[in-house]
This record gives structure tokens, C-alpha cells and sequence, in this order.
């Protein structure tokens, strides 16, 4: 017979495939979250640089060990502890020491995501887990006036969450939008590496949503939480509570709504729940920045949402046909 | 087929392509000189076979192969028996293959007796195996009555135009099949389920249709009962169940060329969709081997290609060029070794694409956890696995590249397998006690 000799593949259908990967994705996000990190590296110059390389290959080096210790497939070639890493180097501040740093990677590859059986299996985000044990233990290092203290700034000389916090709306009353917005490129804004050039935070946001590596969903709802929380407190004593705009193009705000709230594992798959997701993401933001003791809240409300993800997500439609 | 966007969050178009006014009629692939027909039984006991290696056979003639089986297969050309043998299919399902040698062109003249006094019974006993293999013995269960038949014009899968074609071409023997159906059954409650570009052709010739989406998988049948019929389907509930049968197309006008003519057909429709993914629809004798069809129509293929009879979303990948057509196989796929995607073990990344292309809502990111970890019985109770149509979209698009399609038919094969187990095992334990019983008693008397 013709054929007979040959040996065909045989395998199971689909037979086709859409052409989406995992390593696609990852790539796609390290990529555009690096660009978004650039004009911070420009300002900050070689101990940014330092710390985002740094983040980056320990991030890379831990999740090869646990592989190695799990006896597991190595599992770095997907990408997903590079981003980790560099999204945890985006919130640093370009002092940050290197123990600092390692000791973060660390927690965020090992104990964030490897113990619980690696990507998909993580219950909150890595990077974010890194962050928040970083923070209780360290508070000091988080001081980003006191940290950046050595730089010259041209026109934003505070951090505006700590300045907020401790002085009042009138201490970042001289900050404009479009200085917080451009800031970064040509003046500055005090914050981690790569949490302050808003522009590129939110250009790179919008090339994810639109080849939907992230889900819009969970960014425009946080984005919504964030001024509609900020705007009911700004209208109940603007002297206290500092405006919407400040609330959403400062500290991790727009780097939580597109990179870290997003995080596949740890944030609902269902529409209603995708909403809840980010709404409470940003409305639990502005409670802790304004109501609750860090001067940021972004960290803290993805981590407590992502621990409430699981129960939300049961907010499902009914499978058709299912029988009660 | 599919049109993706660049704009990903324009979700991929998956549409069934459509045949319309202008499609070329099938080409016919002349006779093979080696049939292969394959019986639905395990060939067990070769000395109990009721046909041996060297009989002759004539086209038409109905072959059966054991006494305690009545399941027959009718032979597609007049010939000698070359060899009777195990045939392990898709899934390992078990068939008994019976090679025959063409030569000579007598035709067996049972049927003939039938021609134009069809009743359900003829029907059962000839025409089972013409191309489309209606499930005629369905439709006399008295149990499980039919109260409704739908007969497929469109493929489930895509690419793939055998029952179109058939509407499109044979409407009359399709009227004359409708017809004959609802007098041997009284059933008359019969709708032709077409697509749009199909549902003028049906239409002049007066047939009752209902029209199906074009989208991925509306053909499928448990799809045209919810979204066509406009019926309530339930998990777990095959649609026999509900009063529904769905006879493809093309048996039906088998079935109507065959009581006209007082022959049954021998010839299926068959899409042959080659590495370009171009179709072609060819009709070829049933048993036919597939590497016959290739060669006539100048395709190639080389060692690590794959060959699928069906479609690319529900087909079955075969072993060898010499598979024979069935009289189901609708459509048989080539595929380039450098087309075959690849499917890797990662673990879900809950990205949440299958959630938003299931069309019947099940958690498939919940479900292929449980699936993954073999508990199949939790998955079915809590997570919707018997919801699921079979389509195969969630495969198509996950991004970890899982077999999560594979993964659901592992699980339903296993609970059935399962099932079966626990009904012997009870039955057994039945068995024994209801002995020692008796022996007691016997003890007793004693």
C-alpha cells in the first residue's frame, strides 16, 4: 500500500491550535513593563540599572534552584521569574542595597509562587508577596525621600504618597497632572524604578489590553475604584484628602492596574468578578493611602483581593444543561 | 476557517466554511482493487466465524461475522475474501476488518425484493452501513421512543462538507428519504438542519428546515437542540434520551436512492482537506483505503505527517495510509509535520481564554484541575464535565498549550469504564450471595 511504510503521527484533536503560548505572553509583558522601566533607569541612572539587572537574574537564579531542588522540569524559559523579577525591581527605590534585593527575589520566586507548584498555581502575586514581607520587615528602606535623598530633583521634590500621608493634599498641591503624567522623562517623580513614568506605564497597559496578554476588565475597574474611592473622600474634605488625579498617577497605582492586579493566577477569570476584582483593588488603595497606616496601598489591596480572588470567582454563569 | 485579528481582544472568528451554488460537484474515485470493511465486534473466535478467508462475495451481499451478533457490514464490491482480522480503532475501540479482493460485477439481489416496500424492518436489516451510518435500530426502541428526527445538513466539525454537499446535490433523494422515514416510523416530526447558504436548495424542494449558525460549533447536535430547537438539553441526558435522533443528510438519501433503485449505496462523500488546508470532496467505495484517495488526488505525504479521518477539531489521527473509509468518516485532514502544534504538560496559568470561548459555560479551569489529578467523579458532580458539547474550543486556544480536549474525553471514557466495573462488581456480589443462599437452604433441607 502506498502509504503503509510511513510513519504518521498520531495524536489527540484538536488538530489545530490558536498559537498562543505562555512564553508569548510573558515575553510580551517583560518587554513592555522594561520599556515602561527605562525613563526611570535614565533618571536614576547605574544603581537602577544595578537593581532592575539584579531583581532580574536572582529572580531567574532562584526558580532554576527550586527546579533543581524539585527535581522538576527547569521552568525559566517561559519568562515567568524574569517578570517577577523586573516587576519587583519596578517598585524598588534605585538605593535599594543588594541583600535588599535578593532577599526580595527570593521570597517572591520561592515562597510566592514555587512552593505552591509554581506558575498557575500561585494564590497572590508573587512580586507583590516579595513586596509586602520587604515592607513590614524594612520599613526604612521604603522611605523614598529619605532613600533619594542624594539625587537632585528639578520640580517634584517628594514622594507624593509620604507627603500626602504625613502633611496633607497642599504638600502635592504644586504637583500637576501632566508633571506626573511626562514627569519622568524630562523632571521627576519620586517613586520606585519604574512606578513613575505614567505615560509609558499606561501606553504599555494599553498595547496588553488591546493584544489581551492582560484582561481590561481588572485594569479599568481598579483604575475606576481608584478615582471614584478618591474623588468620594476629596469631596468630603479637600483639605485632608488629596485629589482624584494625584491618587491615580502616583505611587504603584498605574503600574498595579496594568501589571500586577493582571497576574493570571492570582485574579478572577469570570466578567462580574473580574469587576469586583479591580474595584476593590483600587477602592481598598485609596482606603489604606488615606484611612490606613502605609503611605501606599496598592501592595497591600491586590495581596487581600487576591486572597478574597478564589470566592469571587465563584460569581459564575450556570453551565448549560447542568442539573441542580 | 478562522480569521484571527491581530487585536487580540477581538476574539478569533472560528466559522464553518460554507459551500454555496458554485461549489464543483464531488469527484468520483474509481473502484480500489482492496476493500477493507470493518464490523463493530472484537473479532474473538476465529473458528466461529460465519464467513472464511477464499468465499466469494458479491457487492450488496450482507456479511456477518458471529452468530450471537447480529451487526452486519454489506459488501461494497463484488470480490473474493483476501483475510479476516482484528482492527484496533480510535480510542482502542475493537472492529473485526474483512479485506476483499475486487474482481468481477455481479450484485447481490436481497434488497432488490424491497425495492419501493420500505419498512422499518428492511431498512434495519440492509441499510445500516450505507454512507452516513444512520442509527436505524434507535428509532424502534419502544422503551426510548423518537418523537423528533433532525437530519444533519451540516458538519459538526469544520472544514469538513460531506453532509453539505449532500443537501446541496441530492435534495431529491433527500425528500424521497424524508419520505420513506416518517411512513416506516411514523414519526412525523422530521427537520432538516441546514446552513443559510443551503436553506433555498432545501427550500424549492419543499422540505421543512431549520437554519444554522455558522459559527463554531452551532452543528454540532446537542448546539442545534439548544440554539435551533430551542430545547432545554441537560448534562448527562443523551439527546436519544430527550426523543431526539439525528440521522445525517446523506443517509437519508441512501436511503432514498436505495428504494428507488433497489440497491444499497455503496459510495460515501468524503472532504479531503489537504496540507494547504484546500478541500476537495471526492465519493469513494466504503472500505476504500485512504491511500488510494490520496494518490488519486497527487497528495503526498511523509513520514511524521498525520492523517485524520474527520476534522481538525473532533477527528481521530490514524495510524496508517491504508485506513479504510467508513461509512462515517466525513472528511479525512493531511497534516504537515510542520502544522502539527505542539501540546506541552504546563500546568493551567488560569488565563482564563477557555472560560470565555466555552459556548456551553463550563469551568474549564476548575474542571481540567480535577482532570488533571484523575478525579474524574468530582469533576462531573461539581464542575460541569457532562455539560460539556465536545467541541474542543478550549484545547484550540489555551494558552499553556494543555490537551485539556483530551482530558475530558480521558475522563468520560474512564467513568464510563468505571460504571461498568461497579455494575459487575455489584452483579458479582449479587451473584454470590443469592449461592450461598441456595446453599444454606440446601444445608437446611439436608
Amino acid at each position: 500500500m502506498l502509504n503503509q511504510k510511513k510513519m504518521l503521527v498520531v495524536s489527540h484533536p484538536p488538530f489545530i491550535h490558536m498559537g498562543s503560548t505562555i512564553s508569548k505572553k510573558t515575553y510580551n509583558i517583560f518587554i513592555v513593563a522594561l520599556i515602561a522601566t527605562l525613563p526611570g533607569l535614565y533618571r536614576y541612572g547605574a544603581p537602577a540599572v544595578g537593581v532592575v539587572s539584579l531583581a532580574v537574574s536572582s529572580a531567574i537564579i532562584w526558580e532554576y534552584l527550586m527546579n533543581m531542588a524539585n527535581k522538576r522540569p527547569v521552568s525559566v524559559g517561559d519568562g515567568n521569574a524574569a517578570l517577577i523579577g523586573l516587576l519587583f525591581a519596578m517598585m524598588l527605590p534605585a538605593t535599594s542595597p543588594w541583600w535588599f534585593v535578593v532577599v526580595g527575589t527570593f521570597v517572591a520566586v520561592v515562597i510566592g509562587k514555587e512552593i505552591f507548584g509554581g506558575m498557575g498555581a500561585n494564590p497572590f502575586n508573587p512580586a507583590l508577596i516579595g513586596m509586602a514581607i520587604l515592607m513590614v520587615s524594612w520599613r526604612n528602606y521604603f522611605d523614598f525621600d529619605a532613600a533619594l535623598a542624594n539625587y537632585t530633583f528639578e520640580t517634584i521634590k517628594v514622594y507624593p504618597m509620604t507627603a500626602m500621608k504625613n502633611v496633607g493634599p497642599e504638600a502635592v498641591s504644586t504637583i500637576n497632572a501632566c508633571d506626573l503624567l511626562m514627569g519622568n522623562l524630562l523632571k521627576l517623580q519620586i517613586g520606585g524604578i519604574g512606578a513613575t513614568c505614567g505615560l509609558f506605564l499606561i501606553i504599555g497597559g494599553i498595547y496588553l489590553i488591546i493584544r489581551n496578554f492582560i484582561r481590561w476588565e481588572i485594569s479599568v475597574s481598579f483604575l475606576a475604584g481608584i478615582l471614584i474611592t478618591a474623588y468620594i473622600f476629596n469631596c468630603y474634605d479637600p483639605a485632608k484628602y488629596g485629589s482624584p488625579v494625584i491618587h491615580l498617577l502616583s505611587g504603584y497605582t498605574l503600574l498595579g492596574a496594568f501589571f500586577l492586579a493582571t497576574d493570571d493566577s492570582s485574579s478572577p477569570v469570570y466578567f462580574i468578578p473580574m469587576l469586583i476584582f479591580g474595584a476593590g483593588c483600587g477602592i481598598l488603595t485609596v482606603l489604606i493611602r488615606n484611612v490606613g497606616m502605609y503611605a501606599d496601598g496598592v501592595v497591600l489591596a491586590i495581596l487581600f483581593m487576591n486572597l478574597a480572588n478564589p470566592i469571587i470567582d465563584k460569581i459564575r454563569p450556570k453551565a448549560i444543561g447542568k442539573v441542580d | 476557517m478562522i480569521k484571527k485579528s491581530i487585536i487580540g481582544l477581538i476574539r478569533p472568528k472560528v466559522e464553518y466554511e460554507m459551500v454555496g451554488p458554485t461549489t464543483p460537484g464531488a469527484q468520483a474515485i474509481s473502484a480500489p482493487m482492496n476493500v477493507t470493511l470493518l464490523v463493530d465486534i472484537p473479532l474473538e473466535n476465529r473458528n466461529a466465524l460465519l464467513i472464511k478467508a477464499g468465499e466469494k462475495v458479491k457487492e450488496g451481499q450482507k456479511l456477518t461475522v458471529s452468530k450471537e451478533s447480529d451487526v452486519y457490514v454489506i459488501s461494497t464490491v463484488t470480490g473474493e475474501i483476501t483475510a479476516i482480522n482484528p482492527f484496533t480503532g480510535d480510542r482502542g475501540k475493537e472492529y473485526t476488518a474483512i479485506d476483499i479482493k475486487a474482481g468481477g460485477d455481479e450484485i447481490d439481489d436481497t434488497f432488490s425484493a424491497f425495492k419501493s416496500k420500505p419498512a422499518l424492518d428492511n431498512a434495519i436489516n440492509f441499510l445500516e452501513c450505507v454512507p452516513g451510518k444512520p442509527d436505524l435500530k434507535r428509532l424502534n426502541d419502544p422503551d426510548r421512543p423518537i418523537k423528533k428526527i433532525v437530519v444533519a445538513g451540516m458538519d459538526p466539525d469544520l472544514l469538513v462538507a460531506a453532509k453539505q454537499y449532500a443537501v446541496r446535490y441530492s435534495c431529491i433523494p433527500i425528500k424521497k428519504g424524508i419520505e420513506i422515514l416518517k411512513k416506516i416510523t411514523g414519526i412525523n416530526d422530521v427537520v432538516l438542519a441546514v446552513p443559510p447558504s443551503l436553506e433555498r436548495d432545501a427550500h424549492t424542494e419543499m422540505i421543512d428546515t431549520v437554519a444554522v449558525s455558522t459559527k463554531y460549533p452551532s452543528a454540532i447536535p446537542r448546539m442545534i437542540v439548544k440554539d435551533v430547537l430551542g430545547q432545554e438539553i441537560q448534562a448527562g441526558v443523551k439527546l436519544e434520551d430527550m426523543g431526539i435522533c439525528f440521522i445525517s443528510a446523506e443517509s437519508i438519501a441512501a436511503m432514498g436512492d436505495a428504494y428507488k433503485d433497489g440497491k444499497i449505496p455503496n459510495r460515501k462523500l468524503v472532504t479531503i482537506i489537504n496540507k494547504d488546508l484546500t478541500k476537495t470532496v471526492v465519493s469513494a467505495v466504503i472500505g476504500t483505503p485512504v491511500g488510494n484517495i490520496l494518490a488519486a488526488l497527487d497528495i503526498t505525504t511523509n513520514d511524521q505527517d498525520r492523517i485524520i479521518a474527520g476534522g481538525p477539531m473532533r477527528g481521530s489521527a490514524v495510524y496508517a495510509g491504508d485506513y479504510p473509509i467508513q461509512p462515517d468518516t466525513d472528511a479525512i485532514m493531511i497534516q504537515d509535520k510542520a502544522d502539527i502544534p505542539n501540546v506541552s504538560d504546563s500546568a493551567c496559568i488560569n488565563c482564563g481564554e477557555c472560560i470565555r470561548t466555552c459556548p456551553v459555560n463550563v469551568p474549564v479551569n476548575l474542571l481540567v484541575r480535577f482532570l488533571e489529578a484523575g478525579e474524574y467523579e468530582e469533576a462531573a458532580d461539581d464542575y460541569d464535565l457532562y455539560s460539556c458539547v465536545e467541541c474542543g474550543l478550549c484545547s484550540f486556544v489555551c494558552t499553556a498549550e494543555m490537551p485539556i480536549f483530551q482530558f475530558i474525553r480521558l475522563a468520560k471514557h474512564e467513568l464510563v469504564r468505571i460504571q461498568e466495573e461497579e455494575a459487575e462488581a455489584e452483579a458479582a456480589a449479587e451473584a454470590a450471595e443469592a449461592a450461598e443462599a441456595e446453599q444454606l437452604e440446601a444445608e437446611e433441607n439436608a
